[in-house]
């Protein structure tokens, strides 16, 4: 299928999305109700929660499917996403200190959880990526062994640190580490853009340099990439996305793993076309499992992580056994 | 007297703490197709590699056009020298258009994109190669012969004047490595291009270059004619192996043991 027009449809599928989830609820409560039954409390349903709560979602879910894709691709490795590589968990960490001695700094506006949360994910890229650097004959086996090794020590101090919280912080940090966006209001939402943003336009800007790094570090630097510099600066980008995103919505699974693959089987690994497409899909697919999750078992709220996994796990698999040539990466 | 092309002045690298070339020196003209062979292990490909600036923290001196490497940005070089690696059967998830197309590259600037002249002479290049059928095939779906003489195409899309192969003509079927001896000699001949071509096949190297570089244990064994690496006992030393020699014209060609 021609590639504009598979992203025209992701772009209509976001859009339709957009639009309906925030209706979607406990009750059907119509969008013009927005404008027109100003003050009723119907209204103030649909702005104050559904709304944020949807915009949000796609926020989160465009974020780690970007940040997943940029991982795979600079490490040419399918499993490489937040998760593997220990940058959620690194995320966690920041964030879990940042409740645990119930700071409450921010720094022009934005909250101080986001740059904790960024600073974790760094520290978490820098040490798995240091690893490898180490030894050299840099093999992604080595990676992910690194990243799961990162991953596994940064959980084991988050459970120290819950363990000896009080009480009230202990809850809130066992809540955001369910992994989930219903915290979230307008507030979060703009603390999280300016972390989300900045990482979006390195990776926009980038587009051409991960195709090349996808051919393998020798060939990109023979046409030309700084292979060094470029890596560090999409690590940095990808780690503003994760620690934006895990700092209020905590970890959530699956997304950064599946929406690049899977965008991939849609328009090709031609990144300039990937980028918009794993940013539309992510986010609407977020979108959609946040939805599902307050509303299948409704008045209870499942997490979101969940209804991804359950989602995602069998979509999934069902691409990969069509699919001839593998997940062309 | 111009600059050489290539100018390699005392060049070593190691590797983890391993020398892998040891005071490496070679000038190539502009315009000469010089060949590298030597025994497994030897640092060629080490060699072709640094020059490409692929690895980067050797010492010594490496001129391209008589500019100092490490004064070169990498687009910069990137320009004026391309890289073609082993052909050792990576998957690409690229169309061979799209691919070769990622040659263009170093002639981007962050906030430009590709060009209907881009494209133009990608095609140009891809028809020189004689790949352009293969335009919108995935890399993937192609056989290994075919895969390389794309990969030469892309190098080709860089629009530079040297380039440097790695042995691309191993584990390639007959017919391919025919393909590519003929388009690198014609890309000599009729382009003008400086090329280095590191080399297992003797005979293929002696017949095609001007000049050839034998090196042993990450050193330069020594730097001849053709006809000068064919001498008896050079290639003895060099291998550590027995060699016959076949009459030919102009140049003998040898066969690796004694033929009974």
């Amino acid at each position: 299928m021609n590639r504009g027009i598979v992203i025209s449809l992701l772009f209509g599928l976001a859009v339709v999305v957009l639009v309906v989830s925030p209706m979607v609820g406990m009750e059907f409560i119509p969008l013009t109700d927005l404008w027109g039954g100003a003050g009723s409390l119907d209204a103030g349903i649909l702005r104050d929660l559904r709304v944020p709560r949807v915009l949000t979602a796609f926020v989160v879910g465009s974020a780690l499917a970007l940040s997943g894709m940029a991982f795979q691709a600079v490490f040419r490795n399918p499993l490489a996403t937040p998760f593997t590589l220990g940058t959620a968990s690194g995320a966690s960490l920041g964030a879990a200190i940042y409740i645990r001695f119930g700071l409450s700094l921010s720094l022009f506006g934005v909250s101080g959880i986001s740059f904790a949360a960024f600073a974790g994910s760094l520290l978490s890229v820098a040490m798995v990526y240091g690893l490898t650097r180490v030894r050299s004959g840099f093999s992604t086996a080595t990676l992910l062994l690194a990243g799961v090794a990162v991953s596994f020590f940064f959980s084991s101090l988050i459970l120290f640190i819950h363990y000896i919280s009080g009480f009230a912080n202990s809850f809130r940090i066992m809540r955001w580490m369910m992994g989930s966006v219903d915290l979230a209001g307008y507030d979060s939402l703009f603390d999280m853009l300016p972390f989300v943003g900045a990482g979006a336009l390195v990776v926009v800007f980038k587009a051409n340099e991960l195709n090349l790094l996808m051919t393998g570090d020798d060939i990109a630097a023979s046409r030309g990439v700084n292979v060094n510099r470029t890596k560090k600066l999409l690590f940095v980008a990808a780690s503003l996305m994760v620690g934006g995103v895990v700092a209020f919505c905590g970890p959530i699974g699956f997304v950064g793993m599946m929406a690049p693959h899977i965008c991939r089987l849609m328009v090709g690994s031609e990144h300039r076309t990937l980028i918009p497409a794993t940013a539309l899909f992510g986010g609407a697919f977020l979108v959609i499992c946040d939805t599902l999750a307050r509303t299948v078992i409704a008045p209870v709220e499942m997490p979101v992580g969940v209804i991804t996994a359950l989602i995602g796990g069998p979509f999934f698999i069902v691409l990969l056994l069509r699919q001839k040539g593998g997940l062309g990466l | 007297m111009s600059d050489p092309a290539i100018q390699i002045s005392k060049l070593s690298l190691s590797l983890s703490g391993k020398a892998i070339l040891r005071d490496v020196s070679l000038d190539v003209r502009a315009g000469e197709f010089v060949s590298i062979i030597g025994p497994n292990g030897a640092g060629k490909t080490s060699l072709v590699k640094c020059v490409s600036r692929i690895h980067q923290d050797w010492s010594g001196e490496v001129r391209i056009n008589g500019r100092d490497l490490r004064h070169c940005s990498q687009k910069e070089l990137a320009r004026q020298l391309s890289y073609v690696p082993q052909a050792e059967g990576r998957r690409l998830p690229f169309t061979a258009f799209e691919f070769v197309l990622m040659g263009r590259y170093p002639h981007l600037s962050p906030f430009s994109s590709v060009t209907a002249a881009d494209k133009e002479l990608v095609r140009e290049m891809m028809a020189l190669a004689g790949v352009e059928g293969f335009a919108d095939r995935s890399l993937e779906s192609l056989s290994g012969g075919e895969r390389q003489m794309v990969f030469i195409a892309a190098a080709l899309a860089q629009g530079g004047s040297m380039l440097l192969l790695d042995e691309p003509a191993s584990f390639l079927d007959y017919k391919h490595q025919m393909q590519v001896m003929e388009l690198t000699g014609k890309l000599h001949r009729d382009q003008g291009l400086t090329i280095v071509c590191v080399s297992h096949d003797v005979n293929a190297a002696c017949a095609q270059s001007d000049r050839v570089l034998a090196m042993k244990h990450g050193e330069v064994e020594f730097v001849g004619t053709p006809a000068e690496v064919l001498e008896e006992g050079r290639l003895e030393e060099l291998y550590e192996t027995t060699f016959d020699r076949i009459a030919g014209d102009p140049l003998p060609f040898i066969t690796p043991g004694r033929m009974k």
